[in-house]
């Protein structure tokens, strides 16, 4: 699985004009309010490492009343590998390797019973989703947080849709894989 | 805790299509300002449930009572004033009348219950803003986007304000974009103004708009989930 990328992302969030850690982690956990939100840590060693790579720079530091904090900028380098990655296709993920295949498959292997697994598995998917479409129809809802729950929301409908036709075939499969 | 009595509570429905069965002892309860989804697979018997509990279609047999009612006790006529009154309906093709504009299609039930024109008039077009639909007023329905002739046909259910909306496939005929504003501009509605909605849908991401879904398999509820 191709994990999100932390530092195009910090990358990303500095295109729009220098900034400290702590204002792109704030930045970011607004802009993908989905993901797990960054640890302060991680800021600062991906920071570093752009530092490092070439890709981000020192601006200055600036305390603002405050702690001294450290201001970042990208660097021309670092544009052009942003740009790079963001038109960088995605491959297709082999989501056969996905968890709630693999249960279903265990479940008629050693006997379980798989459809009242899908059953479960459904009704949980379904609470998740009302939960998303609630932050995404609320009122004043801003962009990223729409087009966010919009991802989340359409890669579940995917998974139920396959449960929804995994569950009506259940019977030829059991005797399939029985046979196997 | 006890829930409070349902609104709306069907039991043991059971309806017959010729000599195909679409429900075999369906039983469902639909509360005050609740949005409920009944999902299931084409012919697993959603719209004749709907058909059941709104009072268009009589079960062969079952119970349907609404707010201390049995529908089947009631003589047409008053039937027919309950489903003006306290029901309103949208289907998939809103079945909007061709000939009226916008407004008056949603001017329309309130005329059938004795409002004068000027005012349900007047009160069409705020509930024609209220979806969104402004400025499209004398619009007829072959001339409207198919997203703003479902919002005028929910506009024209709502009108009346009644305690239930049935609503079947909404969203059907909608790509995803137009379905969400149709389905966005309901949610708000209906939870101003403590309407209960009964949702069909086979669209999981239309569901999901819904409080609680029950599934219809072979005209029955099927058991959700383990957390009966």
């Amino acid at each position: 699985m191709i994990a999100m990328s932390t530092r195009h992302i910090l990358l990303g969030l500095l295109a729009t004009g220098p900034s400290h850690g702590y204002d792109l982690k704030r930045r970011h956990d607004e802009r993908f309010p989905q993901a797990r939100p960054l640890a302060y840590g991680q800021v600062y060693t991906t920071l570093q490492r752009l530092v490092r790579d070439g890709l981000a720079a020192v601006e200055g530091t600036d305390s603002d009343g405050g702690p001294e904090r450290t201001t970042y900028r990208a660097t021309d380098e670092g544009t052009r590998e942003l740009s790079r990655w963001a038109g960088e296709i995605a491959p297709p993920a082999p989501f056969v390797a996905n968890e709630i295949f693999a249960k279903v498959v265990v479940a008629i292997l050693s006997g379980g019973d798989p459809a009242a697994y899908l059953s479960a598995q459904r009704a949980a998917h379904m609470e998740r989703m009302r939960e998303l479409t609630a932050v995404k129809a609320a009122k004043g809802a801003d962009l990223a947080t729409v087009l966010s729950a919009d991802y989340a929301l359409n890669h579940l409908d995917a998974d139920l849709r396959w449960m929804s036709t995994t569950a009506a075939r259940l019977t030829t499969l059991t005797a399939e894989v029985d046979a196997a | 805790m006890s829930r409070p009595v349902p609104l709306l509570s069907a039991s043991g429905l059971t309806k017959t299509h010729g000599r195909t069965p679409a429900l075999r002892g369906a039983s469902v309860d639909l509360h005050a300002g609740e949005i409920l989804a009944v999902t299931g697979a084409s012919g697993s018997g959603k719209s004749t449930l709907l058909h059941c509990l709104a009072g268009i279609v009589r079960p062969d047999g079952g119970s349907v009572s609404y707010d201390g009612r049995r529908l089947e006790d009631l003589p047409e006529k008053r039937l027919s004033e309950l489903r003006r009154t306290e029901f309103g309906v949208v289907f998939q093709f809103g079945q909007l009348i061709p000939e009226l504009t916008a407004l008056d299609n949603v001017a329309l039930p309130l005329l059938l219950a004795g409002t004068d024109r000027a005012r349900a008039r007047v009160r069409a077009g705020e509930w024609l803003e209220r979806f969104g639909v402004r400025g499209q007023e004398d619009l007829r329905p072959g001339e409207m986007s198919g997203g703003q002739a479902q919002r005028t046909a929910l506009a024209r259910a709502l009108v009346t304000g009644p305690k239930v909306v049935f609503a079947d496939e909404p969203t059907g005929a909608l790509d995803s974009l137009a379905g969400e504003q149709v389905m966005t501009a309901l949610l708000h509605t209906v939870r101003e103004s403590g309407t209960a909605v009964l949702l069909i849908t086979h669209d999981a991401q239309v569901a999901a708009y819904a409080d609680r879904e029950i599934q219809l398999r072979d005209g029955a509820v099927a058991p959700l989930g383990v957390t009966a």
